[in-house]
């Protein structure tokens, strides 16, 4: 089943009757070439990409819950390639780039929107950083613009500019970023990978690696034992649980982030809008909610549920900036437990385990992810190469001392 | 959350700064042979569990004692808190 313009217009002619299940809901079979662990968005893109880029023919998902039930459905939808080192700026902006170009791929409405961010900048030094960090964009082939105040404040007027200890004297603009509909973008890179042969395996939970002689040879389940020559772990939030099964310890923490979304408004929010020094940052849906966040609670948690000190902050932030929000409702907040890496960067790599690779450690940040962080372990996991862009997201970084810290704030990843 | 201050009773969890595992108090010994690789597995490796973690939490806006809280990462239950410096000595476990 194709999407078309035609054929919606056929369905609303003949009542709805023709639309089939987006993908098939298979028995395991007894072996696959490739078995990705986590049907998230990085392992459904993972997915897509061996089976589309890559030409792999036996590869499965397997999924614990259902399909897109954990981060990829309780992010905050920006996509941006904003970043300032050179181990980050390139993966990002291929991300950026694939993004682009997702909707064709995958023949599926991901309501890809490029409707710009802003980081807001409010002293001399801070517009020093952005304009170095813009620079770095233009040399990875991202844009960026430097607003001074009187040009934003043309596009987004509605903030307090004479706040009297943040007073906001310009922004950073990447035009070309802007938001998806997350949950979409799991749809159709599940869609666009079962319509190319991958098995997408829910409610089959990975209870155990079958590992002999340093090699794996496939994963107990919930469903049973699955062979598989290479395994692709991508479980990002519970990465550590993961792959203490095969007893290894990570550069990682877990930590449960708050996003919050507010009555539905007429449109107001031309694009994302963040205001680092204040730890909030918003944007605007297309069904008119106020999709906003800050700060990670700070502590260990798998709860995916913060606290409501967090709550107080991120509103209080979100006051400081634009006091006109004090008007709409807090519709609902919820959490979702983030891979905290020691540097604040991903890890896409090979283990110490013949045939078991790992995705993880994106942070907040793994939804923007999403298309590039699939696309390289795809290649990772097909060729045993690190794609070029990802060359830098391997697990000996912290031993080398080649650490990706952005914000500089070391081995301490509350902080990130 | 409330964490139970052996000396202060009962105190809001927003008056102290969240470091992490409690097995950061015990440092690796610098002149081991092994020491660099000891070292990098002590800054950058946790085990990062879901259920029981003891972690260190430092109470900045009270007496600026440091505790070890047992604490559970799936419900966010607040199990114990013993001062670190007690646990370093033995005087707790």
């Amino acid at each position: 089943m194709k999407f078309s313009g035609f054929k919606v217009v056929k369905e609303a002619l003949t009542g709805h009757a023709g639309w089939k299940p987006l993908w098939r809901d298979p028995d395991p079979q007894p072996a696959y070439d490739i078995v990705i662990v986590g049907g998230g968005g990085h392992g459904l893109a993972t997915a897509f990409y061996l089976a589309s880029v890559f030409r792999e023919q036996r590869v499965a998902v397997l999924e614990k819950g259902w399909l897109g039930s954990g981060n990829i459905g309780r992010n905050t939808t920006i996509i941006r390639s904003n970043y300032l080192l050179p181990g980050n700026e390139p993966f990002y902006e291929f991300s950026m780039k694939l993004w682009e170009s997702l909707e064709q791929e995958t023949n599926f409405n991901s309501m890809v929107s490029q409707r710009g961010i802003i980081n807001l900048i409010h002293t001399d030094a801070q517009r020093d950083a952005y304009r170095r960090r813009g620079n770095a964009m233009l040399l990875a082939g991202a844009d960026a613009r430097l607003l001074d105040r009187e040009a934003l404040r043309k596009l987004v007027p509605f903030l307090n500019y004479d706040n009297p200890r943040f007073p906001i004297k310009g922004g950073l603009m990447q035009a070309r970023a802007g938001t998806a509909r997350h949950d979409g973008v799991a749809w159709g890179y599940a869609r666009g990978a079962d319509q190319r042969g991958v098995d997408i395996i829910q409610n089959c939970e990975v209870t155990g690696f079958r590992i002999e002689n340093g090699k794996v040879l496939g994963v107990d389940t919930s469903r049973g034992f699955i062979g598989a020559a290479k395994v692709g772990v991508a479980v990002a939030g519970n990465s550590s649980r993961v792959m203490s099964m095969a007893g290894m310890r990570l550069p990682i923490e877990s930590h449960v982030l708050q996003a919050f979304v507010s009555e539905g408004l007429k449109p107001t929010i031309p694009g994302v809008i963040t205001f680092g020094a204040g730890h909030f940052y918003v944007s605007q849906s297309d069904k008119g909610g106020l999709v906003f966040g800050g700060d990670i609670d700070g502590y260990n948690s798998y709860a995916q549920r913060g606290n409501l000190p967090v709550v107080e902050d991120v509103l209080e932030g979100g006051m400081a900036l634009m006091p006109m929000i004090g008007r709409a409702r807090l519709l609902r907040s919820w959490g979702g437990v983030m891979d905290m890496s020691m540097d604040g960067s991903p890890i896409i790599d090979r283990t110490d385990i013949d045939g078991l690779y790992f995705n993880g450690g994106w942070c907040y940040g793994g939804f923007k992810a999403t298309p590039a962080s699939g696309y390289a372990f795809a290649h990772l996991l097909s060729t045993d190469t690190p794609h070029p862009t990802a060359t830098a997201y391997r697990f000996d970084r912290f031993a080398r001392g080649y650490v990706i810290d952005e914000k500089g704030v070391g081995a301490q990843p509350n902080l990130h | 959350m409330l964490i139970p201050h052996p000396l202060l009773g009962p105190r809001d969890a927003q008056e102290f700064i969240y470091l992490g595992d409690a097995t950061l108090m015990h440092r690796p010994d610098a002149t081991r042979p092994d020491a660099e690789a000891a070292f990098c597995d002590y800054v950058f490796l946790r085990h990062n569990p879901a259920g029981v973690h003891r972690e260190l939490w430092f109470h900045e806006a009270g007496d600026r004692s440091w505790l070890v809280v047992t604490r559970n990462t799936v419900t966010h239950e607040i199990i114990g808190a013993e001062l670190a410096c007690d646990v370093k000595l033995g005087v707790t476990q």
